[in-house]
């Protein structure tokens, strides 16, 4: 029988080293869920203490104090203060970093005037010889009343120590450090006077209490704390004087993000190849062990080749989020913010709104979670407001399609070509108009709110690996459940929907097809849909012939193609009856309903559908002109069976022109890059803004540019 | 009476006082507080924020902000 777990709750300033002690203690045995009604993630862990004992960690957002001046201290109040909540801990561990103890003490001693037995955990002693520190640990604990530990979570050092220290958490003494009485008022242990107060007085009450505690803890570190500074280096130093410099500083940054974007690309090329393959000869595997049918096709062409299209993007999520990771470990990222504040000011953002642009190039949602720590609220909406507009992994899938589609891939120096430009191009209209509309908004919202700006440079360091991989993996692993839930979802309602019949021309297609066919013979339409798979064959065949350095022989090849001629015939009525049974079913319907609307901007009621059903993600629209498609059309084409054939393939039914032309197709472009299509994003900006107001002024005000931009686009274009 | 504002890169001095309302909260949680040595380490261009040490934290903050908090020069 082993007893139930200790909970244990990690305590401490951010960049303390407070999450790699979470990691250490807990392996990959963690779990990261939703605190109720909020959406600051909940970090859980199981650790094994003893053969017999384990312990449940909880790892608290990073504060600096319990003062309940933001969603993160409230969440750690809440913890701490409420022995019936179910998360309060038996023992907190408070992790301080030994350069900064001081600091990191305030929340200590008020994590222990609660009451609770309370662990202090000094990490990075790997420096304290480096700097000249030493600290009397007896007398620490002495001073403290409670366990001490020294550890560094860079050489994995004193880890054992602290599951000793859980272990035997029963010893320690619940004494406060600082007497009721030396602070009358304290909103920590009395959360009533945080409603009752008045934000002034409130202040007044919390600073008065600050003072108090420093003197406490000065008078404890002069006892146990001494900074030898003579052997304090100054690398740190030397550090910001190149990152943070005037100039440079700005250089820097420059190259290393188009170093970063660089490299993406790049680095992410050839993994996403093979997962295309894989994707592409599993879902032609599916179709062959499967009997024929509509079922099948749903999974082979709609839920495979949908999932496929998610997958294909963790290369570059996982690359984004790598960097992204290793600059905030690193303490870089803060430097940025310091030195874009005056900037990004001038657009009414803060220099922290830097943090959720450039993730937002990976994810809106964990970019706008990011937005937390911006103090005015005025400058946190408006980054909330703008960050979608951010070029996001979603967009991509739909971007490489399109622009492989309607873009000649041609080099026009000896380093770009011209796909890779339109892209980058892309990247730069979603920032120009984000930070436009950022503008916009500044000049417009009248919301009075003081703009406050506190950034901690923390000190450079080399980032754990460690961390750095647990961060990259949990957050790919949401991106790619969150996204697949979705398409599976829409693929399966999609193709229920295109399955299902309205009129008599839905059940008899092939009856009424044949008849027409039969007395009218083929329409001009039809015949040039005989044609282009008559022209895509004998491509196929000559690139083929071509790839293995034969060259083709013309009479050979017109005695093929005369052969293969009633095949095609038999697979243009085929498409015919799919095309009438797709028109007349549900989806058919409710595509024709919203064509008059699409049709300036280029678009085809199967692109209104998938631009519908885009609404819920944007990635889905691959995934469901996927399905739409083979719906539509059951013939395999010898040109292959591709989603980017099929897309090449569709013509026009009234003109029999292509459907994805130049025109239409940056329409699509610039309508993806504006439009606010993922509901994701809109529920996590209902909580962060707490209403609907914000979210839907962000799906109107961001569809209708999208709309203006993409119908002048095309109506230029055409 | 001086400010951290008036500070030039590289001078040190001592807080002397401030008005509790203007200053943020989290600022006096990191060590901001009458008695504690402040040294300006860097600045940023068109008067952007100030790159301040306090209490062995590095911490940066806005100019009018700065330009609350009275201090007295170390030399």
């Amino acid at each position: 029988m082993s007893d139930a777990p200790i909970q244990v709750a990690l305590i401490g300033n951010p960049n303390t080293g407070k999450t790699s002690l979470f990691n250490h203690l807990t392996g990959l045995n963690q779990k990261v869920g939703n605190y109720p009604g909020i959406t600051v993630d909940k970090k859980t862990g199981t650790c094994k203490l003893s053969p017999t004992q384990k312990a449940t960690i909880l790892d608290l957002p990073g504060t600096y104090s319990l003062n309940a001046s933001s969603v993160d201290e409230k969440i750690a109040i809440d913890i701490l203060n409420d022995t019936d909540n179910e998360l309060h801990p038996d023992v907190a561990i408070v992790v301080a970093d030994v350069e900064q103890l001081k600091r990191n003490l305030l929340i200590f001693t008020q994590v222990k005037d609660l009451e609770i037995p309370t662990i202090l955990v000094i990490n990075m002693a790997d420096r304290m010889q480096l700097k000249g520190i030493s600290v009397d640990i007896e007398q620490l604990e002495a001073d403290l009343q409670t366990k001490v530990v020294i550890i560094s979570s860079k050489q994995k050092t004193g880890i054992d120590d602290v599951k000793k220290a859980i272990l035997a958490y029963k010893s320690l003494s619940t004494e406060r450090c600082i007497s009721k009485e030396k602070i009358k008022q304290n909103t920590i242990t009395d959360t009533s006077l945080l409603t009752s107060l008045s934000a002034s007085e409130l202040k007044k009450v919390q600073h008065r209490e600050t003072i108090v505690r420093y003197q406490f803890i000065n008078d404890v570190l002069k006892k146990s704390y001494v900074v030898d500074r003579s052997k304090a280096s100054d690398t740190q130093a030397k550090l910001d004087r190149i990152f943070t410099h005037k100039i440079f500083g700005y250089v820097i940054f420059g190259l290393l993000l188009l170093l970063i974007f660089q490299v993406i690309f790049e680095w992410s090329s050839v993994p996403m190849e093979l997962i295309d393959g894989a994707f592409g000869s599993f879902a032609e595997w599916t179709k062959e062990v499967l009997p024929k049918g509509m079922l099948t096709n749903l999974l082979a062409d709609g839920i495979i080749a949908g999932l496929g299209g998610i997958v294909i993007f963790i290369p570059q999520i996982a690359f984004l989020f790598l960097f992204i990771s290793i600059l905030e470990e690193s303490g870089y990222m803060s430097r940025v913010v310091f030195l874009m504040d005056k900037i990004m000011r001038r657009f009414g953002l803060s220099g922290k709104s830097i943090v959720p642009l450039i993730s937002g190039a990976a994810c809106a949602i964990p970019a706008i979670m990011a937005t937390r720590n911006i103090e005015s609220w005025k400058e946190r909406l408006i980054t909330i407001l703008v960050t979608p507009f951010i070029t996001c992994s979603a967009r991509l899938p739909v971007y490489a399609i399109l622009i492989s589609l309607i873009i000649p891939n041609e080099r026009v120096f000896w380093f770009f070509n011209w796909q890779g430009i339109t892209l980058m191009l892309l990247y730069l209209i979603g920032f120009a108009i984000a930070l436009i509309s950022a503008f916009i908004l500044h000049k417009t919202l009248k919301i009075q709110s003081k703009s406050y700006f506190v950034v901690e440079l923390p000190k450079y360091k080399v980032p754990l690996v460690k961390n750095v991989a647990y961060t990259v993996l949990e957050k790919t692993k949401t991106f790619v459940f969150e996204a697949g839930k979705i398409i599976l979802a829409i693929s399966i309602i999609l193709w229920v929907l295109g399955s299902v019949g309205v009129n008599d021309k839905f059940h008899n297609a092939e009856t009424i097809v044949q008849q027409a066919i039969e007395k009218n013979g083929f329409t001009e339409i039809q015949e040039i849909a005989l044609e282009n798979k008559i022209i895509r064959y004998t491509e196929s065949v000559r690139e083929e012939a071509e790839a293995a350095g034969k060259t083709v022989n013309v009479q050979e090849m017109d005695a093929e193609v005369a052969e293969k001629i009633p095949e095609f015939r038999e697979a243009v009525i085929e498409d015919e009856i799919e095309g009438m049974r797709l028109e007349n079913s549900i989806l058919g319907v409710i595509g024709k309903t919203i064509e008059p609307v699409i049709q300036p901007l280029g678009y085809d009621w199967k692109i209104g559908i998938a631009l519908v059903s885009s609404f819920a993600a944007r990635e889905v629209f691959i995934g469901t002109l996927a399905t739409i498609y083979s719906v539509g059309s059951e013939g395999d084409d010898e040109a292959g069976n591709t989603i980017k054939a099929k897309m090449q393939a569709e013509v026009h039914a009234s003109s029999g022109k292509k459907v994805f032309n130049f025109a239409s197709g940056i329409s699509l472009l610039l309508f993806y890059a504006f439009a606010m299509q993922c509901m994701s994003t809109l529920a996590i900006v209902k909580r962060e803004t707490k209403g609907w107001k914000w979210p839907m002024v962000q799906l109107f005000s961001m569809t209708i540019i999208a709309y203006v931009a993409a119908l002048i686009a095309y109506q230029f274009l055409k | 009476m001086s400010t951290i504002a008036d500070l030039k890169k590289g001078e040190k001095a001592i807080i002397l006082d401030f008005p509790v309302d203007s200053i943020p909260l989290k600022l006096i949680e990191m060590g901001c507080l009458p008695g504690n040595e402040i040294s300006l380490v860097q600045t940023t261009l068109f008067n952007g924020p100030l790159f301040l040490t306090i209490n062995e934290s590095n911490i940066a903050i806005r100019k009018d902000t700065a330009a609350k908090i009275q201090i007295e020069k170390v030399l």
